[in-house]
């Protein structure tokens, strides 16, 4: 089935051909190969080059050493006198041939394959020396023909010191065309779409009128796709689409670049040899933390986490317990505080196990990932209303009406005290503090333990000043006496939950769509309702008193079921048009707009950020609205790109992936013409903002017309 | 703290929260792979779904392909099959060549050229319009794909590892269908799962 057609050897003048012994050329109806060397003669211990030339019929073409998405390159397997060795193949720069959606990399018309031989010290002068070779080749057009011929060329041996005349001329053009040393170093990356972004600085040409970056290897990139590339500077930068087997952390990108000079022809092109570095971007702040500082971060952020505002009145909540239960002996209370602390460290585990679980399924997921789920958003926010009526003291549950300073009996202090820990925990996920952004983008891309122990120091954080409190008497005794005053503080501390629930029907109507803001009011109406039917049943007979509850439960669950059941799976469809919503213009993050921005030299700013993060809307406030930074961003012609990540958004979650994040706020600006991308910190003014964008010019530099093209 | 009862429930919904899921198109391993119904050579149609419990492998084919000849002059490929069909396992081939291109046929062809060659595939596919071959981005005849009973992908690539046109290599090369299967029976991970497929391009319909 080799179907070949060996072949009508060419008579050259010089070459006797036999009939037993192939000659140096052979046809087969696709291709004339034929075999070439670098000199007309050979010498003992020095080097030849011999070169297969294949001169193929119009239209069809032979391979590259990686022949692309199909085909397979051509082999030359060498018989050689004893003590001669041959070298590896010398590729040229290939081509494309594209079919539809398939990509070759290959050769057409013609081509010299160029293979180093070494002669050894000592030859024998009496003999021509010979080199015989099988070359087999795939020729395609649209269907492909496997070809093999044998090829054999005989060369007189000199002595080490003549001078042997010239080879052919096809041998000089060959090497005319194998890819050249790279001018400069080489890196690659990672890109949020999971592509390589290849750099190779030192090029001191003009824009080319193309660029292609063909690997060494099958799936390293995605041989077929689109290559956007940018020059400035002598620096070129290549977005390679992402292939199915991209190289393994540490391990080099390895292939040719061919440039093609402006206005020359394809065969024109220059290729250059890579063997690229795999660079990673430096963190904000000084790399990656190891895992003992991102536990330390996450401690230190879980403390902080106690003074955000929504998770204030809940300890303030505890505290005030705690007064109640300053009867107590100090080793209950002390009890109590471990319950407190138990359910904020379980809360913890089980994000931390759902994290690993999600993870494992493959999911591209983030630090506060559960709020981008309407279900999630909305039970979150059932709850903060009910905690508030619960506080303005539309209701009370358990026998123990007197509420706050009685003291609780039994069980129920602990699983009580377990639960608010657990509450606790629940509304502080979106309050990320400034620092722990690092901690846990870190702990997202770790082994199992160490985001366990990270998501576990993260809750030991939280829960240590009750904790403390709890254990301390001396601390107990410090604070005010019970009285009245607490009756009203626990009325006051209502309102923050209301307007925690606001602002949760607010998320949940950026998520899920204003249809979504009737469904949540009405689930709250029916929480209002039930503690209201519950309160007042409480002082009829026991008839009434379980109507009451069987009333409230029904509401309850009509609320709870209602709001998940009409929720799951809604998602405001994405919001593309160009807005300005108060500052300066921006549109939608994708990363294809990033590239072309990129591309055409423009310098663009990267937001992204979520309804649900508190700290985004915060800076997005102070420092991205401020009127001096947007009209700086005009003047400049800073491209101002947003990433929603309210809802679940892969292609986000992949950009937050490639600086080390594992949510929002992410801000990252890439100055004009190509300049490394500098990620700005989780906090922002408007003068840190103007500080990392314009580090040498100080405030609010004029516009530089060399940047704004 | 009078508030018990309502914080179990968010817990709950804490739960309730985390179970949103979606699903993509695109032929990626490890994910359900993409949906698909088509003509069989035999007439009537096929589709994916109706296979779902049972492992499911797909290979692009063109007869006249030097590379796909080499693996049914052989008797490799039928012999595949044959095992596959004892085991359970349905083994479709689909045929993505556009009409005028080499390896296009029609259905009574089809099913003429596997007798001639002792091939028992369970089915071949025939998709001139190359919607299905576009779908799972297949390349190359041979191009292999396995899905698993759940309905995932588990195996793209190509039939075994040496890329040649050469029947003496098949005895030398490792089978990647035949370890991928063996791994799936046997509830071990499948060790190479994607591999570079090889062959000629698949003659599409621009």
């Amino acid at each position: 089935m080799l179907g070949v057609l060996a072949v009508c050897a060419l008579p050259l003048s010089g070459a006797r051909a036999t009939v037993v012994e192939p000659g140096p050329a052979a046809a087969t109806p696709h291709v004339t190969a034929t075999l070439l060397a670098s000199a007309d003669a050979v010498r003992p211990g020095r080097e030849i080059l011999l070169g297969v030339r294949q001169r193929i019929i119009p239209h069809w073409h032979t391979y590259w050493k990686n022949p692309g998405d199909s085909g397979s390159p051509t082999t030359i397997t060498w018989r050689l006198p004893e003590g001669v060795e041959a070298g590896d193949i010398r590729w040229p720069t290939p081509g494309r041939i594209t079919l539809g959606p398939i990509t070759n990399y290959g050769y057409e018309n013609e081509v010299t394959l160029l293979t180093p031989v070494r002669l050894p010290e000592t030859l024998p002068d009496n003999r021509p020396f010979v080199a015989r070779a099988t070359v087999s080749w795939l020729v395609c057009r649209e269907e492909c023909i496997p070809e093999e011929v044998e090829l054999a060329i005989r060369l007189p041996v000199l002595g080490a010191e003549a001078r042997p005349g010239p080879g052919d001329p096809a041998i000089e053009q060959a090497l005319a065309r194998l890819p050249r040393p790279a001018p400069g170093p080489a890196s690659f990356r990672r890109t949020a779409d999971g592509g390589l972004r290849l750099h190779l600085d030192g090029l001191d040409i003009g824009r080319p009128a193309s660029a292609w970056f063909y690997p060494d290897q099958w799936g390293a990139i995605d041989q077929s796709a689109t290559q956007v590339f940018s020059l400035n500077d002598g620096r070129l930068t290549l977005e390679l689409p992402p292939g199915e087997t991209p190289p393994a952390d540490g391990e080099r990108l390895r292939g040719v670049l061919a440039l093609t000079p402006d206005g020359g022809a394809d065969d024109a092109s220059v290729g250059y040899e890579i063997s690229a570095d795999h660079a990673v971007i430096p963190a904000a702040h000084g790399g990656q933390p190891a895992p003992v500082m991102a536990m330390a971060l996450a401690f230190l952020g879980g403390i902080l986490l106690n003074l955000m505002p929504c998770v204030f009145p809940v300890l303030s909540i505890k505290a005030l317990s705690l007064l109640g239960h300053t009867g107590h002996t100090p080793a209950r209370t002390h009890r109590l505080g471990w319950a407190y602390a138990a359910g904020v460290l379980a809360s913890f585990a089980l994000l931390a196990l759902a994290l690993i679980a999600l993870r494992a399924g493959g999911q591209a997921i983030g630090w506060g990932f559960q709020y981008q789920s309407p279900v999630f958003v909305v039970l979150v926010a059932y709850l903060m209303f009910a905690v508030g009526l619960n506080l303005s003291g539309l209701f009370t549950i358990g026998a123990s009406v007197a509420g706050v300073g009685s003291s609780l009996a039994g069980r129920g202090g602990y699983t009580g005290s377990f639960f608010t820990g657990v509450l606790a925990a629940v509304v502080a996920t979106p309050c990320t503090a400034p620092f722990m952004g690092a901690a846990i983008g870190y702990a997202v891309s770790q082994p199992t333990a160490i985001l366990f122990a990270v998501f576990l120091s993260l809750g030991l954080g939280l829960a240590l000043p009750y904790l403390l409190l709890s254990a301390w008497p001396r601390l107990q005794r410090l604070l005010p006496r019970p009285g009245p005053w607490m009756e009203r503080l626990r009325q006051t501390l209502a309102f923050p939950m209301y307007g925690a629930a606001i602002w949760l029907v607010w998320v949940l109507a950026r998520q899920a769509g204003a249809d979504a803001v009737p469904v949540a009011l009405t689930g709250m109406l029916l929480i209002a309702l039930a503690g209201w039917l519950y309160s007042i049943t409480r002082q009829g007979c026991a008839r009434v008193r379980l109507s009451g509850t069987i009333g409230a439960g029904l509401a309850v669950a009509t609320a709870l079921l209602g709001g998940a059941l009409a929720l799951d799976g809604w998602r405001e469809t994405a919001r593309d048009a160009a807005s300005t919503d108060g500052g300066a213009q921006w549109r939608a993050y994708s990363a294809e707009r990033l590239a072309e921005l990129r591309q055409n030299g423009t310098p663009v700013f990267v937001n992204m950020t979520a309804a649900w993060c508190i700290s985004c809307l915060v800076n997005e406030r102070v420092a991205l609205r401020d009127a001096d930074i947007v009209d700086t961003f005009e003047a400049r012609g800073i491209a101002y790109l947003k990433g929603d990540w309210t809802n679940r958004d892969p292609e986000i979650s992949r950009y937050l992936g490639e600086f080390g994040r594992g949510g929002v706020p992410l801000y990252v600006y890439y100055p004009a013409n190509g300049g490394e991308p500098v990620v700005l910190p989780q906090l922002l003014t408007p003068r840190i903002v103007r500080d990392h964008l314009f580090p040498a010019a100080g405030v609010s530099p004029p516009p530089d017309p060399k940047e704004s093209s | 703290m009078k508030s018990r009862p309502f914080i179990p429930s968010a817990v709950l919904g804490l739960a309730l929260g985390l179970l949103a899921g979606g699903a993509g198109a695109a032929a990626n391993l490890d994910q359900p792979a993409p949906a698909f119904t088509g003509t069989l050579a035999g007439g009537g149609m096929a589709s994916l779904e109706q296979y779902r419990g049972k492992t499911v492998v797909l290979e692009w084919t063109n007869h006249d392909c030097p590379y796909v000849r080499k693996h049914y002059d052989s008797g490799n490929i039928p012999a595949m099959q044959k095992e596959a069909a004892g085991k359970g396992i349905v083994w479709l081939q689909v045929i993505s060549s556009a009409p005028g291109t080499q390896g296009h046929v029609d259905g009574p062809t089809a099913r003429k050229l596997n007798a001639e060659r002792d091939a028992q595939p369970a089915g071949a596919i025939l998709d001139p319009d190359g919607r299905i071959g576009r779908l799972y981005e297949a390349r190359t005849t041979p191009h292999m794909f396995i899905i698993d009973p759940t309905g995932r992908l588990v195996y793209k690539g190509g039939i075994d590892s040496i890329p040649s046109a050469r029947k003496e290599d098949i005895a030398k090369a490792d089978n990647y269908v035949k370890l991928a299967l063996d791994d799936l029976a046997s509830g071990r991970k499948i060790a190479r799962s994607n591999t570079r497929p090889y062959g000629c391009s698949i003659k599409y319909a621009d």
